[in-house]
């Protein structure tokens, strides 16, 4: 009788043991904690709480000062692609759910009593009457007239201090070939693509019904894809992180190698200045020369310089392909104070490093200091998505980073695209 | 002796449950490597000398998008498995290598929206072996594509 008492003990022991880590909850100022950071890896004394499993694919995300959760969705739940989130009992999780309005887009934002939110090809403008969780819903189209397309569509956009919007224009091709990624096709020249796209566009954020072409001005030019974009005004201005060239390997076969496609040009982190000219279509940043080289479809053999001698360098080179899906400038009190004002960066993870092993998925941190980078050295910040480690195809994650949002507390929000999973992360070590 | 045959007998049990605990629990990672290996033995199965030049044509041309898996990538490049683009008309998949694609394409319920360049520079024997591999692969299972029913689609575009 003894024994088997004792072996009820164990039996209970091993399966207490062997399952506690998916069972217990802690709590943190009210907040029910994933007890392992729900598998993700995160600096020490950074906790994490699971808002939602998932709202559909997101895009950016937004937190409003009363604590409310706004996601931008690319595809339609219940038919609808923007949702609001609501923690009505302080645990982090979001209890109250409502999906409204109906177009498939990117950017998402609050300014003031304003809930701006942009689809492929505007931007539209909300109006809160008071603390209620959808605004209303009689929208104003705030900037319309940009051009439809099916490649790099995503209008991210981003508020200075002084009554701008400014909105993100990716270019329509990979690198303004004469054929549409077709292999040793040349380059257009001038790239007629640049006239309305492939740059940031500044507007009137309080003006209803304006046009790209008529209201806009192009802030900056020669940005293949910056859709992820913030204003630091600690660090004097906009900032943005774009989407580097595809495909030098199978454009032109024979003089690029997989591997030389796979790292060589950089995801370009830049202080964008009016006026600016980062370079593209004509020149691409080779992230291990750290310097613009001429684009193949432009003459450039990975060496030759030529044009490029002239356009603004990034500030960091990141890896290839990782791709940039949000900026956000770090401005809590919550985190510790090295963090403050620092950028932090959502990369989705890549896909044109295939055949080699897909890589990227995870959000960074890059510190400034005195109104400038603090190094040229950058560090992980959220690593370990499901799915991520060794896989060469793109859609084997099972999370993908994409959006970023700071809340009222300082807490970071993380949005993913794959199913639209929403994590909070926290610091505890105050 | 009785007792500590029991005690073994215990402990195997024991050990039975970490074992089942364990399984129960692991993250679903290693679950993704099965998978891996299915599709590569199914593959194995018709690698003849054409299956595998329309492999080659296919990593040359066509794996920078749909990858090595043929699931493409979400939101962007459409998968090329299970769907009604690779295994249906013949003629509208020749198309689209001939004429590349764009706008939004719906498969499965997902929306899909990088376009596709020409391939028509390539011989037809290239689309037709390309095409072939594209339908006998990735857990696909549908005929091959001939030379003749490229040059048939080709003819009609021009």
């Amino acid at each position: 009788m003894k024994s088997y008492l004792l072996v009820a003990v164990i039996l209970f022991v091993v399966f207490f043991n062997s399952c506690n880590n998916y069972s217990k909850q802690d709590v943190f100022h009210g907040l029910n904690l994933d007890p392992v950071n729900d598998s993700l890896t995160l600096p020490g004394n950074f906790g994490l709480v699971v808002v939602s499993e998932g709202v559909g694919k997101a895009r950016h995300i937004y937190v409003r000062d009363n604590g409310d959760i706004y996601v931008n969705l690319e595809s339609k739940v219940e038919d609808s692609s923007l949702v609001a989130l609501r923690d009505t009992n302080g645990d982090g999780w979001a209890e109250d759910v409502k999906y409204f309005d109906n177009y498939r887009g990117t950017g998402i934002a609050i300014d003031g009593n304003y809930l701006y939110a942009s689809s492929r090809t505007e931007v539209f403008r909300y109006t809160f009457d008071g603390n209620e969780l959808l605004p209303n819903l009689n929208k104003d189209t705030l900037i319309s007239g940009f051009e439809a397309k099916s490649n790099h569509h995503p209008k991210g956009f981003t508020f200075d201090k002084l009554g701008h919007i400014y909105v993100n224009v990716g270019s329509p091709s990979n690198a303004c070939m004469e054929q549409f990624r077709t292999p040793n096709s040349l380059g257009k020249d001038p790239c007629p693509e640049l006239e309305f796209n492939a740059g940031i566009w500044k507007f009137n954020k309080n003006k209803i019904n304006q046009t790209q072409q008529i209201d806009g001005i192009k802030y900056a030019t020669g940005i293949r894809n910056a859709m992820a974009l913030d204003w630091s005004e600690a660090n004097g201005g906009l900032y943005a992180i774009s989407h580097g060239r595809d495909q030098l390997n199978t454009l032109w076969p024979g003089q690029w190698t997989d591997e030389e496609n796979a790292e060589l040009p950089s995801e370009e982190f830049f202080k964008v200045d009016e006026g600016d000219d980062f370079g593209w279509p004509y020149c691409y940043h080779d992230r291990f020369q750290n310097k613009k080289v001429l684009a193949p479809e432009y003459g450039g053999d990975g060496k030759i310089i030529g044009r490029c001698e002239d356009v603004k360098e990034p500030l960091i080179g990141f890896p290839a392909h990782w791709a940039p899906m949000d900026l956000l400038f770090y401005t809590g009190d919550m985190f510790p104070e090295r963090y403050k004002n620092g950028a932090f960066i959502a990369f989705h993870g890549s896909w044109n490093r295939a055949p080699l092993e897909q890589k990227g998925h995870r959000v960074v941190f890059v510190p400034f200091k005195d109104g400038k980078l603090a190094t040229d050295k950058w560090e992980d910040f959220a690593v370990g998505f499901p799915h991520t480690e060794h896989v060469t195809g793109s859609s084997r994650p099972k999370y993908r980073p994409i959006g970023l949002a700071q809340g009222p507390d300082g807490s970071l929000y993380i949005a993913d695209s794959r199913v639209g999973k929403i994590w909070r992360i926290i610091y505890m070590g105050k | 002796m009785k007792l500590f045959l029991r005690n073994t007998r215990c402990r195997i049990l024991c050990m039975g449950f970490v074992m089942f605990f364990i399984a129960g629990c692991r993250n679903e990672n290693s679950k993704i490597h099965s998978t891996d290996i299915t599709v590569e033995k199914k593959n194995a199965k018709i690698e003849t000398p054409e299956y595998l030049e329309g492999k080659k044509y296919f990593n040359q041309y066509c794996m920078a998008c749909h990858m090595q898996d043929g699931m493409g990538v979400p939101g962007m490049n459409p998968p090329l498995v299970k769907t009604s683009w690779v295994l249906g008309d013949k003629a509208r998949l020749i198309g689209v290598v001939l004429n590349g694609l764009s706008g939004d394409i719906e498969i499965n319920g997902e929306l899909y929206s990088n376009s596709m360049g020409s391939f028509a520079t390539l011989e037809d024997k290239e689309i037709a072996l390309v095409l072939s591999y594209v339908r006998q692969s990735f857990g696909n299972d549908a005929g091959p594509v001939t030379q003749e029913e490229v040059a048939k689609v080709r003819a009609s575009i021009k």
